[in-house]
């Protein structure tokens, strides 16, 4: 292993990009904040901070989803991701920043009262409202804060410990022995982290940031799509990665077969999303009850109704089409473009799951999402390239590692 | 029943078999095919096999699927018998796409195995010729079709310097056939000789 390159060197290019992006993000934040963030008009504040939302929680959610990858295939007991685990750890490094940028427009949103964003927040409303009351019990400001607290929390801890073991497969070679134990610490720690992301990122955690706007509606489909939104987002930003490092002469040992791999679950959770997406679609429209309805009443029907088809062809048609091809798992370029356009696919599913909700008179796509965009896509680019150069980028010692190097599909 | 003349090369591990396999081929012989007792990882790749259309047509049988379901279902909902059903329109998609899902999967799985079967030769009744009965036990081996160019002799000897634990000739049924082993395989000149 003496011509693989283990340090990652911060191209300037990548700097100048990440810094730029990150600048004309904040032009657009600091420039929005001032003519609608704070502005008296409340249509325009709902504006300002719903994007701030539907960014943020986005972003958060793509970030864990790295991590929940790396957890699922250790518990799946998977070789053939470790020769570049080293990048969804990066990317897993976000949660806490992201989380905290989560947490503060969150903490906002709840605490400053803005009853037009949720609903539930007005008192009077609540207490007029028998359904708005009996759900009190799970939306409220404070179980609202310690729970998205506890999420965001945990996430960062229990992903930075699954980090932290992943740090002692580069000190010496393993035996067998000490090898088992560091698979089974690795799966303790993997099944922790999933049994906690099932809890939040599963069920609850969609249910309160997002659901909650659409404060009488609901949906047990919702988390799973979410989920399945993020993840499939998630697994397109580790492609995206693994091409761009692949194309800077780094990760020697990840090939073809291995973005094969990351193809095939790029088309396959495409797949699942979109049964999500129809199961949830369908049985409200079979059951046609008025107070189901009414989440899809201007998304199929109204002005969202170009980006709500848009989304279904971008998400399901697209990957099914395309990615379906051993080939095309195989090719570089089919994949960057796959991946970009599924990232941006699930950003409009996210902004059609807010803004559809909290704008349901026009849909203002503007200067101001891909603004906020601009500044996440910076801050993902410049932090996960310091995260990928602070580490070795291949675990040497992983016990796995032979099974990476050797992966044939 | 067209008969053939095969040279047959056996091998008790993977690891000689890869470089024999690469060196026979290399040497100009046509390998008919390699017996293995369970799938050899890369074999596939060694050969010099194509990729297999099968997942084509698995994709074609699916389109079939789904337009025989959407058609169906169409043809019978709007215009041989519509029927109100709950106040919907009778061009009612959402609630046909599960059948359509159903079917495509069920044709583009059912065509695929009977595909699979076809070009694999498997068939209730039908038979192939064994070159070695051991091949589904612990033997790997390689067949090597005589054309008329070919000197089985010298093939044997090339085999067994790379390795092969047993050679023979055999001249044998290349293709399936419908019958008995027991009357068909009676005909043969040379029934499963196998020189040590």
């Amino acid at each position: 292993m003496a011509s693989i390159r283990l340090q990652f060197e911060i191209p300037g290019k990548m700097k100048t990009w990440s810094l730029g992006l990150i600048g004309v993000g904040l032009v657009a934040l600091i420039f929005g904040m001032i003519t609608k963030g704070f502005s008296t008009d409340e249509h325009e504040q709902v504006h300002f901070w719903g994007t701030l939302m539907y960014n943020t929680i986005f972003w958060t959610l793509i970030c864990n989803a790295s991590m929940f990858f790396i957890c699922v295939t250790t518990l799946a007991m998977g070789g053939w991701q470790q020769s570049f685990r080293r990048i969804p750890e990066a990317i897993s490094t976000l949660v806490p920043i992201f989380g905290s940028i989560t947490f503060a427009v969150l903490l906002y949103v709840v605490l400053s009262d803005k009853h037009h964003i949720y609903h539930w927040l007005d008192k009077s409303a609540v207490a007029k409202d028998p359904i708005l009351t009996g759900k009190s019990g799970f939306l409220n400001v404070k179980f609202f804060i310690i729970w998205t607290t506890l999420a965001i929390g945990f996430w960062s801890f229990l992903g930075w410990r699954m980090r932290q073991l992943s740090n002692e497969a580069d000190i010496a070679p393993m035996d067998h022995e000490s090898g088992t134990k560091f698979i089974f610490r690795n799966t303790v720690r993997a099944a922790l982290f999933t049994v906690w992301f099932a809890l939040t990122v599963g069920s609850t955690v969609p249910w309160l940031w997002m659901m909650s706007i659409d404060a009488h509606w609901y949906s047990t489909m919702y988390s799973w799509y979410t989920f399945a939104s993020t993840f499939v987002s998630g697994l397109s930003l580790i492609a995206l990665w693994l091409i761009y490092m692949k194309n800077k002469g780094y990760m020697e040992l990840s090939n073809q077969e291995h973005l094969h791999d990351l193809g095939k679950f790029m088309f396959a959770f495409s797949i699942f999303w979109t049964y999500l997406w129809f199961s949830q679609y369908m049985l409200i429209w079979y059951a046609n009850i008025p107070e189901e309805t009414v989440y899809f009443k201007h998304r199929v029907q109204g002005p969202y109704k170009g980006i709500f088809f848009l989304n279904l062809i971008i998400n399901f048609l697209c990957p099914l089409l395309i990615l379906m091809k051993r080939s095309a798992k195989r090719n570089y370029t089919l994949v960057t473009f796959m991946a970009v356009l599924i990232i941006f696919g699930h950003w409009i599913d996210f902004y059609q799951m807010v803004m559809g909700s909290l704008m349901k008179e026009s849909v203002e796509l503007g200067w101001l999402d891909f603004g906020i965009l601009s500044f996440f896509v910076g801050m993902m680019i410049f932090f996960v390239g310091r995260a990928l150069a602070s580490k070795p980028l291949i675990p040497k010692y992983h016990p796995f590692l032979k099974e990476s190097v050797i992966h044939t599909v | 029943m067209a008969k053939k003349k095969f040279v047959v090369g056996c091998f008790d591990d993977e690891a000689v078999l890869f470089p024999a396999v690469k060196k026979v081929r290399t040497a100009g012989y046509k390998i008919h095919d390699v017996y293995t007792p369970f799938a050899v990882h890369g074999l596939d790749h060694a050969m010099g096999l194509r990729e297999t259309s099968l997942h084509t047509a698995g994709f074609i049988y699916g389109i079939a699927g789904t337009t025989t379901a959407l058609s169906c279902i169409s043809w019978i909902f709007t215009k041989d018998w519509p029927l109100n059903i709950g106040g919907k329109p009778h061009f009612a998609l959402p609630a046909w796409i599960p059948i359509t899902f159903e079917l495509t999967v069920l044709f583009a799985a059912v065509g695929m195995v009977l595909t699979f079967c076809y070009i694999s030769q498997l068939a209730p009744f039908v038979k192939k010729h064994h070159f070695h009965a051991r091949s589904t036990d612990d033997l790997f081996v390689m067949v090597i079709e005589c054309t008329e160019k070919t000197n089985a002799e010298d093939l044997k000897a090339f085999l067994a310097a790379n390795g092969a634990v047993e050679t023979d000739i055999q001249i044998a049924e290349e293709g399936w056939w419908l019958g008995r082993y027991d009357k068909d395989e009676m005909r043969y000149e040379n029934k499963q000789t196998v020189a040590a």
